[in-house]
């Protein structure tokens, strides 16, 4: 650490840090997705990605799933936070829940040549990535499946030319019959 | 004023005429809401408002000088009475300057309302005449807020506000309504039947915990309660509660400043107040204890000094109402997620259960009261006497003999006077002692007692005043005079910054950079000027004749106690530093070299 820069805070050892997939299910109002990122922001919690969008017409409920970092004991307080708000229904812990899915969509552009694009085209057979589009030197593969999944493909492409990614961030639904 | 029209005869859906406009919906949601008094300032956004206010006389108005004033007056009329306080302000620079207030609120969890007026809502977003995003702005210093779509749905929208403000923690919140919402004709909405929401799930207090949580304190040696603004909020229910669970168990309580009051500070079993200025029983008590039972209370960082020593050998129950205050800044071994109350009422019935069978042998805790008797005669709030100048601790002190027996209101501004009024003036009832404790707003006391004195028109309120603080929000006598609020400003008169100058000296070396007041105004010049009444004590000899005179009189009074300049706040836990790493006197802190780490925290 630099001399200048200012010692971290005393408090008690937090603990190892884990990624979390959380789940708030809110009211859809105005505002309600800026009080979850104000709260997440001025709280000095990460983002690391956000989707929202309606999911229930009927009872006018939003479904936002985050994904943060943090230790245990951070994701708690997190979750605690997030629960606090007016509009907020309920927060899932999708990565704690056995029998959560999640998915993630991702586009990945890659431009390369020769042996190369063989083998960026090879890897994305493996992970069933679809191209969509195509020129001579350059591919842009469609790819859905678990973060874990998407990060491992991106960091395979990475030698192989790649140049741009876009990704939808997490979504998340439970197995089986249950709804939240 | 009946709140449901009558049912029209001829016409299925009522006629337009027996619809009311936004303006009387609000005021007719207020009344049933049992809103007796508003803190507001008028503006352009809010006329319609007032134009209804001025036809009905159920509300009564106090108009402030600024809004800050009426967001602390709503504060102070509910920390006394335990309701909602009320204030109502204009949009743009009326609602930016209530924020102030607002953020004080929602740290120190007081529930009030703040209506603000909004320009009308085909002009959002246009940059209009005093437009501002108040939602947006209020967001993070509300527990919620409203932009009021429409007249129809403003009724519910209060009634839900009221809920919020009260339910769960309390806290503020924020109805902003367009102008033209105001204008709006619409039905009104019962409050029985406007659907709310919960902050927090209602939860049941789990009767295994209980049971941990009893067994746990059965088996201390050393415990102590350490209690806080919870108490105070869950009730009156709940200081008899805390009594009742100190009698019965024989555990030592200390308080956080937020929740004197809530156990008689004339109890033997009575620790005085922890934390950075809190008496040496009660953080030695907090440092070695064996069993801390934390009741409404939040392990603030003025009380925990440095979290990786913050009493290491203890086991932790913490009973709160608010999930995400649990494991916040401590970790604890049981979490009880309840109301103060009806936790404490239930520990009370599990503890009387289990001494049924196997009465508590309370010589357990026979070493543990002579450690604290050996504290105790320490005296930590001691301080040098003077016999020519008046020690601002000596002024509290008399102040508190003179007042005792009345029914006393305190109230304070931010600094060592409020510190000061912590340690030597001493509570037995809650709901008497106002101060501004997690954000520490200056300027907070006078126009809390304004709000004290609103709701308690007999009783003796004072502000116990820094001569910086004061100066904040000092246009607020011209209310005291107006409304008929004889409230006492004490100012302690030191000259300076108090506060900022005592952590100068000991953190800074010294340089007293901009801490120094010149140009003090003549406070009793001043109070005449408002038209109330001005009073100056400057020797020891004279001190307790003025309060006397202070007190005989039924105006508003500014009383200029000039102390000593340069006396310090003690003890203290400097920055940085454990709970039993107190220093006491000058001497010492001179001696104490404040770790860099340390000197970085507030």
């Amino acid at each position: 650490m630099a001399d200048d820069a200012p010692p971290a805070p005393i408090v008690a050892d937090e603990g190892p840090a884990r990624e979390a997939i959380l789940a708030a299910i809110v009211d859809n109002e105005p505002g309600v997705l800026a009080r979850i990122v104000g709260l997440v922001s001025a709280r000095g919690y990460n983002i690391e990605s956000l989707t929202v969008a309606e999911t229930d017409v009927e009872r006018h409920t939003s479904r936002i799933t985050l994904v943060t970092r943090g230790s245990d004991a951070k994701i708690e307080q997190i979750k605690a936070q997030l629960a606090r708000l007016v509009p907020v229904r309920r927060v899932i812990d999708v990565t704690q829940e056995r029998d959560a899915l999640e998915r993630e969509l991702a586009l990945i552009k890659v431009v390369n040549a020769g042996e190369q694009r063989v083998e960026s085209m090879r890897l994305a057979e493996i992970f069933r990535a679809r191209a969509l589009d195509t020129t001579h030197t350059s591919f842009v593969f469609e790819i859905t499946g678990a973060r874990a999944k998407i990060n491992a493909f991106i960091e395979l492409m990475q030698p192989l030319g790649l140049k741009e990614v876009s990704r939808t961030g997490v979504l998340s639904i439970r197995r089986g019959t249950g709804v939240d | 004023m009946s709140a449901q029209a009558a049912p029209s005869e001829e016409n299925q859906t009522p006629a337009p005429a027996k619809q009311k406009t936004g303006a009387e919906l609000l005021l007719d949601a207020l009344q049933e809401q049992g809103v007796e008094v508003i803190f507001g300032y008028p503006g352009g956004a809010v006329l319609p408002i007032y134009d209804a206010l001025f036809q009905r006389d159920s509300i009564r108005h106090i108009l402030v000088r600024h809004e800050q004033g009426a967001a602390h007056a709503a504060e102070g009329y509910a920390r006394a009475t335990g309701k909602v306080g009320v204030l109502l302000v204009t949009s743009g620079p009326g609602a930016t300057n209530a924020v102030t207030g607002l953020t004080d609120a929602l740290l120190d969890s007081v529930p009030i309302v703040c209506i603000t007026g909004q320009v009308p809502r085909k002009l959002i977003g246009t940059d209009a005449f005093q437009e501002c995003d108040t939602v947006g702005i209020t967001r993070s210093c509300t527990k919620h807020n409203y932009l009021a779509p429409s007249a129809e749905r403003l009724p519910a929208i209060v009634h839900e506000a009221f809920h919020i403000a009260k339910n769960g923690r309390p806290g503020p919140v924020v109805i902003d309504i367009p102008k033209d919402v105001q204008f709006e004709r619409a039905d009104y909405t019962p409050r029985a039947q406007a659907k709310v929401r919960d902050c927090v799930p209602a939860t049941r207090v789990s009767s295994t915990q209980i049971e941990q949580a009893v067994e746990l304190m059965r088996q201390a040696r050393k415990p102590v309660l350490y209690t806080g603004g919870g108490i105070v909020n869950s009730g009156p229910q709940a200081s008899a509660a805390l009594r009742m669970l100190a009698r019965e168990t024989g555990f030592p309580v200390t308080s956080t400043l937020m929740g004197l009051g809530a156990f008689p500070a004339s109890d033997p079993q009575w620790l005085g107040m922890l934390g950075m200025h809190g008496s040496l029983e009660a953080n030695n008590a907090m440092h070695d204890c064996d069993v801390m039972v934390c009741i409404g209370a939040r392990f603030d960082d003025r009380v925990t000094g440095r979290l990786d020593a913050f009493s290491p050998n203890s086991r932790k129950i913490h009973v709160d109402i608010d999930p995400s205050s649990i494991n916040k800044n401590v970790p604890v071994d049981i979490a009880l997620v309840a109301d103060a109350g009806a936790a404490m009422e239930a520990l009370i019935h599990e503890w009387r259960r289990r001494n049924a069978a196997n009465p508590h042998d309370k010589a357990r805790l026979d070493l543990w009261r002579r450690q604290i008797e050996a504290w105790r005669a320490r005296k930590s709030f001691s301080y040098a006497p003077c016999d020519k100048a008046i020690k601002p601790q000596l002024a509290v002190e008399r102040l508190y003999a003179l007042t005792r027996g009345k029914n006393v209101y305190i109230t304070t501004e931010v600094g060592q006077h409020q510190m000061w009024a912590a340690q030597h003036f001493h509570f037995e009832e809650p709901n008497h002692w106002m101060t501004s404790g997690g954000l520490g707003t200056m300027g907070y006391g006078l126009p809390a007692a304004l709000g004290v004195q609103t709701a308690f028109p007999d009783a003796l309120v004072i502000d116990i005043a820094g001569d910086a603080s004061v100066q904040m929000t000092m246009q607020e006598m011209s209310t005291a005079v107006q409304h008929d609020l004889p409230i006492k400003v004490f100012i302690l008169n030191n000259a300076y910054l108090g506060m900022v100058r005592q952590w100068q000296e000991l953190l800074h070396g010294g340089r007293y950079s901009h801490s120094y007041s010149a140009s003090l105004p003549d406070f009793v010049k001043l109070a005449e000027a408002y038209g109330c009444v001005g009073l100056r004590a400057e020797r020891p000899d004279e001190l307790d004749s003025k309060i006397g005179e202070m007190l005989s009189v039924n105006r508003p009074v500014i009383f200029d106690c000039v102390v000593t300049q340069e006396e310090n706040v003690f003890p203290m836990i400097p920055s940085g530093a454990a709970h039993n790493e107190m220093l006491f006197g000058d001497a010492e802190a001179r001696r104490h070299e404040v770790s860099a780490k340390g000197k970085v925290l507030v």
